[in-house]
């Protein structure tokens, strides 16, 4: 069963308190949960976020499912977020997502078999000027290049 | 030509980021200079320099400002920092080089319009934003420029941050005061307006970071030295976020009317040796895509691109060269407005869907020349009927990439392979 560490739990009772409506609360508790459970919202996650701060599993799962930075199925260690919008589809970002996975022998949304990855497309980040760009967790990585992306999956590890 | 960096000047400038570097820099000089002023007076001004709303419409922002109710209800500003619209990436620079700029204008603004409590929304994806706005709102709170009776001044005012949590949708104000409210980021009816019934449904005034930040300059110059730069119906100066096939592709603040081309070869270095200009996206892919001929005469200002049928928007200049595929690039602006439909207006999400699964038959070669009036038809069918412009913003770009590159679309649909790449893009990465 999921259950907040003592951290977790007073981080989500203070983002309760911050807003005139405690559904304000319920993004910044997924990003807590979903931190806390190697990266992804688990229907027990749901429950558990359901029982502390007193709003029905429905409502949480209505905007868990609404935004895309929750993570609804397992993710790798590393989860890799190729932008394959416009500007990052121009300077080959969508070969270079093709060519991680190939290297990394996953499907995108999949993880590998050593758990470390999960390769997933997605849209626009906002940082077009140096396409092609990835997120890595809190991170952006920007101008990738097939050189670049081996010389970090060599790192991440 | 005058300098025109009216907020990005320091921005190279790694100090500008703390509280202590931006008062070297004459930070919150202008707070000071607002808290002697009666609000009414800075409305006027904003209203008297023309600023029009820099997150997309255009909107005039002192006759936003001026819709609020006097009724006595507490009312609500929100910067918009969510940032979506492909192509865009201005107001992630202002917030990672410049936080105390937002934060400042963002108090100004507030006095103007006396709210009480402000927030930031930032959409999920910009953790650095989020982190430099933290620390620098922290700091803002120790000085004296946030809380109780600001700089002695009497002026009680309250600014939070809240992190989005990536949808395209939430950028649209409705959108954005749904998800604050801890629901769905789905766009709600207007009227009401949010200046009417917004936030909790109380009075609220929603503007970008781009906005609020041109508050500060406006002070300074008064509106008549704002004035100065831009044009009659395009005041000031704008950030044009400006990527895809230029050799220096970033963020350069330029006044309002300016050349579309100059913005290219002078700022960005001009295209790649030996490529030629085919097209431009000039403001987010939202906006209908220009000919390299339509270029050549644009300027960068509301009225100019809206007599050459496309928009300003957010000021996202997408470049594109002789080498790429103007039916791949639609496929994947479809792409993007399906994703992102909320999917409450029928219009809306089966239009985007249709118009998504059309241009992946052409893409895959099950397409027939038909299709191409039927992706007109569809487009045409889905404007102006929705909730919110998500279900334009596909509709545009769709009508005018057919109708300025039919022979792109005629040949792909025939020969079922790429006029420019000679590509087959059937199974390859779409
Ligand atoms: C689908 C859609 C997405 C939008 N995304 C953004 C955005 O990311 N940032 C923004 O400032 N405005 C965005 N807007 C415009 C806002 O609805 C609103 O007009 C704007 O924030 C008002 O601020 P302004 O008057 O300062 O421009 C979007 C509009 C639509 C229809
Ligand atoms: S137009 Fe599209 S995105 Fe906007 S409210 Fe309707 S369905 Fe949602
Ligand atoms: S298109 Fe990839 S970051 Fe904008």
């Amino acid at each position: 069963m999921f259950k907040l560490s003592a951290d977790g739990l007073a981080k989500v009772k203070s983002e309760l308190e911050r807003y005139e409506s405690k559904y304000s609360a319920i993004i910044p508790a997924l990003y807590i949960a979903q931190k806390e459970n190697k990266g992804w919202v688990s229907p027990q996650v749901v429950e558990h976020l359901s029982d502390i701060m007193d709003i029905p599993a429905s409502r949480i799962d209505e905007v868990l499912k609404f935004y895309t930075m929750f993570n609804q199925r397992p993710v790798g260690k590393h989860h890799i977020q190729v932008c394959c919008n416009v500007s990052c589809a121009m300077k080959e970002a969508r070969e270079l997502t093709d060519y991680i996975c190939s290297k990394l022998q996953v499907k995108e949304g999949d993880v590998t078999a050593d758990g470390h990855f999960t390769v997933t497309r997605v849209e626009c980040l906002g940082s077009c000027d140096t396409a092609p760009v990835a997120q890595i967790g809190d991170r952006y990585y920007e101008n990738l290049s097939t050189d670049v992306v081996d010389q970090l999956l060599k790192e991440l590890k | 030509m005058m300098e025109a960096k009216l907020l990005t000047q320091h921005y190279d400038k790694p100090q500008y980021k703390t509280l202590k570097g931006y008062l070297e820099l004459d930070g919150y000089q202008m707070l000071k200079k607002a808290l002697k002023m009666r609000p009414q007076e800075i409305i006027d001004e904003v209203k008297a320099s023309g600023l029009r709303g820099r997150g997309g419409a255009g909107f005039p922002t002192g006759v936003k400002w001026g819709f609020l109710p006097n009724n006595g209800e507490p009312r609500y500003l929100l910067c918009n920092a969510d940032e979506g619209e492909p192509g865009t990436f201005k107001d992630r620079l202002m917030m990672e080089r410049a936080p105390h700029q937002l934060i400042e204008g963002m108090i100004i603004s507030a006095f103007a319009v006396q709210s009480a409590k402000s927030y930031i929304y930032v959409r999920g994806e910009y953790n650095q934003s989020y982190d430099t706005l933290e620390k620098a709102i922290r700091e803002a709170y120790e000085a004296g420029y946030l809380g109780k009776n600001i700089l002695g001044s009497g002026f009680d005012h309250d600014l939070d941050i809240y992190r989005g949590a990536g949808a395209y949708i939430c950028g649209e104000e409705t959108g954005m005061i749904s998800s604050l409210e801890g629901l769905k980021g789905q766009p709600k009816l207007k009227p009401p307006f949010p200046a009417i019934q917004g936030y909790l449904r109380k009075p609220t005034i929603v503007n970008n970071v781009e906005t609020l930040a041109a508050v500060i300059p406006i002070l300074r110059d008064g509106a008549a030295g704002y004035r100065k730069y831009g044009t009659e119906k395009s005041a000031g100066t704008k950030l044009f976020s400006v990527s895809g096939d230029v050799v220096k592709p970033g963020t350069y603040e330029v006044p309002l009317g300016y050349p579309l081309m100059d913005l290219i070869n002078k700022e960005c270095g001009g295209l790649r040796p030996g490529r030629r200009l085919k097209a431009v996206i000039p403001g987010g892919s939202s906006a209908p895509v220009l000919t390299a001929a339509e270029c050549e005469r644009a300027t960068m200002d509301y009225e100019n691109l809206a007599e050459l049928k496309s928009m300003l928007g957010s000021g996202a200049v997408i470049v594109i060269d002789d080498s790429k595929c103007m039916v791949d690039l639609l496929h994947v602006i479809l792409h993007f407005y399906h994703h992102e439909s909320c999917g409450q207006c029928t219009p809306c999400r089966e239009g985007t869907g249709w118009l998504e699964k059309i241009s992946k038959g052409i893409i895959y070669g099950t397409a027939k020349l038909q299709d191409l009036d039927l992706l007109e038809r569809v487009a045409e069918n889905m404007k102006g009927r929705t909730i919110c412009a998500l279900s334009d913003a596909a509709a545009l770009p769709t009508i005018s990439f057919v109708q300025k590159f039919r022979d792109e679309f005629e040949y792909f649909i025939r020969e079922g392979r790429s006029k420019v790449r000679g590509k087959i893009y059937a199974q390859m990465h779409h």
